[in-house]
C-alpha cells in the first residue's frame, strides 16, 4: 500500500510538471490524457462487463458538439457563428471564454450521461456481436446525421472559439493540458473507486455468465446501464476538451470518428490488457507513443499501418501487455501458483 | 419534397422500382455474408470493401476499353483469389475464436483495403459507363436506366447458379455439411480448412459480381464500403441465416426503404437512415424476444 502511494504521487508530480519539462509536446500530452480517459472508460464495457462497444464514440462526439455549442450559444447566436465560420464576426472576451468552457464541459458531461441512460435499456439488451454491430451503427448514424444539421455547421464543420489572449500571455497549451490532465485524474480516481467496490464484481459476473448472474438475483440491466452512464460521463467530458483542443469540429472526421478514435479506444484497451485498471493506461501510452513516433515514417500510409496494426494486435496479442505480464509474473498479481499444476498445464498444451 | 411522394404517385412507382432493383443487388451481397456467417461463424466487416474492390476491377476494364459488363465475369475470378488470400493470411487464425476478435480483425482489414484503394485508385467518385441507355415507362414518368435492369437480372442469374451449385456439387455439399457441424464433417473426411477457404473465396467472388454491377449502375468510391457491410448485415439478421427467399425479400425491402428515405429526408441523410434503421431493427427484435425472456444470439 505504501509503495502504491509513492507511485501515485510520482505520477501526479510528473503529470503536473510534464508541460514544463516537455514544452514542445503539450498538445501531444493533452491528447494522450484524452486517449487514456477514452481507453479506461471503454474498458468498463469491453473489459469488465464483456460488452464490446463501438458506440462510446457517440458520447465523445456528443460532448464535443455540446461543449462548443454551449460555449458559443451562451453569448452569440449559434447559427450565425457557424455560418460565418466562427471567429471572424464574434470574439469571446476571456471571461466569456472561460465561463462558456466551464458551462460547456458540464453540459458535455451530463447530457451524454442522460442519453446513455435513456438508450441503455434498449441497446444493452443486445448481446455479443449484435451489441457490437448495433453500437457501430449508432456511432456512424450519429456522424452521418450530425453532418446534415445546419445549425452545428453540417458538412463544413464548426470552429470552436479561439483561446483568448490574456495580457499577451500565450497559455493555450497549458490550459488545455491541465484541463485534460484534470479529466484524466478525475476519471482514474472514479474508476479506481468503482473497481474497489462490489460494482466491479457484478460487472465481472455479467461478463462471465450473465444468465447465472441474473439467476443469483443481480439486476444485471441496472448495473449495465450505470456502467454505461459512467463511461458516457467521462467520454463526454473528454470530447468537450478535445473539441476545444483541436479547435475545429467535423462530423465524421473529428467528432464521430468511428474509423479513428472509435477504433483507437478499443485497440488501446486491448493492447494494454482488457479488464485491468492499469492496462488501458499503459496501452494508451504505448499506442500514442508508437503512433506519434512512427506515423511520420508512414506519411500518408497511416491508415494502412493502422489496419495492419489492428490485425496484428487482435490476432497475436489479444491478452495485451498486462495479460502477458500476468502470465510471466503471476506472483506479482497476487496469484498463488502451484508449480506442479503449472507443469501439468504446460504438458497438456 | 415531403409531399411529392403523395402528390405524384409516379414518384412512388419510381422509388419502388428503383428500390427493388437496388435491393436485389443488396441481397446478392447479403447472401455472401450469410454464407460465411453460417459456415465459419464470422462477421466480415470488410464485406463492403470487397464489393468496392470488385467494382474497381470492372472500372479498370472500362478504362482500358473493354465493356464493363465483362467485369461480371472477370471480377469474381480475381476476387475469389483475393478472398482465399485474405483467408490464408488472417481469417484462418480467427475462425475458432471469439466473434468480437473476428469483427475487429476484419475491421482492420476494412481500414487497410479502404486506404490501399484510396492510394491505388484515387479518392474520386467514379462509374463505368455501360452505354445501355434508358427505358421510359408510363409516358416517360418513370425512368429506368437499362443498366439497373441488367444488374438485377445478372444478380438473379448468379444467385440461382450459386443455389444450384450449393445443392448439387461436391464442394457445395461439403460446405453445407461443415455449416451444420464442422467437427462431424471433419470426422467424415471433409477438409474443413479447404472448405472455409473456398467459402470465403466464394463470398469474395459474390462481392466481386455485386461490385462490378454497382460500378455500372451507381458510383464507387474507396470509402463507400462500410454501408454495404451494414446493409448486408441488416438483411441477414432480418431474414435469418440460410433463408434465401427471406434474404431476397428483405433486400428488396431495404432498397425501397432507402429510396423513400432519399426522397423524403434528403440525400444527405440516406446513409444515416440506413444505420439508424439497423439500430431500430435490432432494438425491436430485442424487445420482442425479451418478452419471452430470450435475447438475440
Amino acid at each position: 500500500m505504501n509503495k502504491n502511494i509513492i507511485l501515485y504521487a510520482a505520477i501526479l508530480i510528473f503529470g503536473l510538471a510534464a508541460p514544463f519539462i516537455f514544452p514542445a509536446f503539450k498538445v501531444q500530452l493533452s491528447i494522450l490524457c484524452v486517449l487514456i480517459v477514452l481507453a479506461t472508460t471503454w474498458n468498463i464495457q469491453g473489459g469488465e462487463m464483456g460488452y464490446n462497444t463501438f458506440g462510446n464514440i457517440l458520447f465523445y462526439g456528443l460532448g464535443m458538439y455540446l461543449c462548443a455549442s454551449v460555449q458559443v450559444g451562451m453569448f452569440f447566436p449559434l447559427a450565425e457563428w457557424t455560418e460565418s465560420g466562427g471567429e471572424k464576426t464574434f470574439v469571446h472576451t476571456p471571461t466569456q471564454f472561460f465561463q462558456g468552457m466551464a458551462a460547456g464541459l458540464v453540459v458535455a458531461a451530463v447530457v451524454p450521461t442522460i442519453v446513455a441512460g435513456l438508450i441503455g435499456y434498449a441497446i444493452l439488451g443486445l448481446r455479443g456481436h449484435y451489441f457490437a454491430i448495433c453500437t457501430l451503427g449508432l456511432g456512424v448514424a450519429a456522424g452521418e446525421i450530425s453532418g446534415g444539421i445546419e445549425i452545428i455547421g453540417a458538412g463544413q464543420g464548426f470552429t470552436t472559439p479561439p483561446f483568448p489572449n490574456v495580457g499577451g500571455l500565450e497559455a493555450r497549451g497549458e490550459f488545455f493540458y491541465f484541463l485534460s490532465f484534470g479529466a484524466l485524474v478525475l476519471t482514474f480516481i472514479a474508476v479506481r473507486a468503482i473497481y474497489s467496490t462490489r460494482f466491479r464484481l457484478i460487472l465481472n459476473a455479467i461478463r462471465d455468465n450473465e444468465d447465472k448472474a441474473e439467476a443469483m438475483g443481480i439486476e444485471t440491466m441496472k448495473y449495465k446501464i450505470i456502467g454505461w452512464m459512467v463511461s458516457a460521463f467521462f467520454c463526454g467530458l473528454a470530447g468537450g476538451i478535445m473539441g476545444g483542443l483541436v479547435g475545429y469540429i467535423d462530423s465524421t472526421d473529428v467528432a464521430f470518428d468511428g474509423r479513428e478514435m472509435g477504433v483507437f479506444m478499443v485497440l488501446m484497451a486491448i493492447l494494454g490488457g482488457k479488464g485491468t485498471l492499469w492496462g488501458p493506461v499503459i496501452g494508451a501510452t504505448v499506442f500514442h507513443i508508437f503512433k506519434e513516433g512512427f506515423w511520420t515514417f508512414f506519411l500518408g500510409w497511416q491508415y494502412v499501418a493502422l489496419g495492419v496494426l489492428i490485425v496484428v494486435i487482435v490476432i497475436y496479442f489479444p491478452e495485451g501487455i498486462m495479460g502477458w505480464l500476468r502470465e510471466k509474473y503471476p506472483e506479482r498479481f497476487g496469484e498463488v501458483v502451484d508449480e506442479a499444476d503449472r507443469k501439468a498445464q504446460v504438458e497438456l498444451k | 419534397m415531403d409531399f411529392m411522394v403523395f402528390q405524384y404517385p409516379m414518384i412512388t412507382v419510381q422509388a419502388c422500382l428503383d428500390g427493388i432493383l437496388l435491393g436485389i443487388l443488396f441481397a446478392l451481397i447479403a447472401y455472401g455474408m450469410a454464407l460465411q456467417w453460417g459456415v465459419m461463424n464470422i462477421i466480415n466487416i470488410a464485406q463492403g470493401d470487397l464489393v468496392i474492390l470488385g467494382g474497381y476491377i470492372a472500372y479498370f476494364m472500362y478504362l482500358y476499353g473493354i465493356h464493363p459488363a465483362w467485369g461480371v465475369i472477370v471480377s469474381p475470378i480475381i476476387m475469389y483469389f483475393v478472398g482465399v488470400g485474405i483467408y490464408k493470411l488472417v481469417i484462418n487464425k480467427v475462425v475458432d475464436r471469439d466473434l468480437f476478435i473476428s469483427i475487429l480483425a476484419t475491421f482492420g482489414i476494412s481500414i487497410l483495403f479502404m486506404q490501399l484503394m484510396n492510394f491505388a485508385f484515387g479518392a474520386d467518385v467514379v462509374l463505368a459507363n455501360s452505354g445501355y441507355g434508358t427505358t421510359f415507362l408510363f409516358d416517360s414518368a418513370v425512368v429506368l436506366p437499362n443498366s439497373k435492369i441488367f444488374s438485377a437480372f445478372v444478380s438473379i442469374v448468379f444467385a440461382i447458379c450459386l443455389v444450384i451449385y450449393m445443392k448439387k456439387s461436391k464442394l457445395g455439399r461439403a460446405i453445407r455439411a461443415t455449416a451444420q457441424n464442422a467437427r462431424a464433417a471433419k470426422i467424415l473426411g471433409v477438409d474443413t480448412e479447404k472448405v472455409y477457404a473456398a467459402t470465403f473465396g466464394l463470398n469474395a467472388a459474390l462481392c466481386g459480381v455485386a461490385g462490378a454491377l454497382i460500378s455500372i449502375t451507381f458510383t464507387i468510391h474507396p470509402y463507400m464500403g462500410l454501408p454495404y457491410t451494414i446493409r448486408s448485415f441488416m438483411i441477414v439478421i432480418v431474414a435469418g441465416l440460410g433463408n434465401l427467399p427471406g434474404v431476397a425479400m428483405s433486400g428488396m425491402g431495404l432498397g425501397v426503404f432507402e429510396e423513400f428515405a432519399d426522397y423524403i429526408l434528403g440525400t444527405e441523410f440516406r446513409i444515416g437512415s440506413v444505420f439508424l434503421l439497423l439500430v431500430l431493427i435490432l432494438v425491436y427484435r430485442r424487445f420482442k424476444l425479451s418478452r419471452k425472456r430470450e435475447y438475440l444470439k
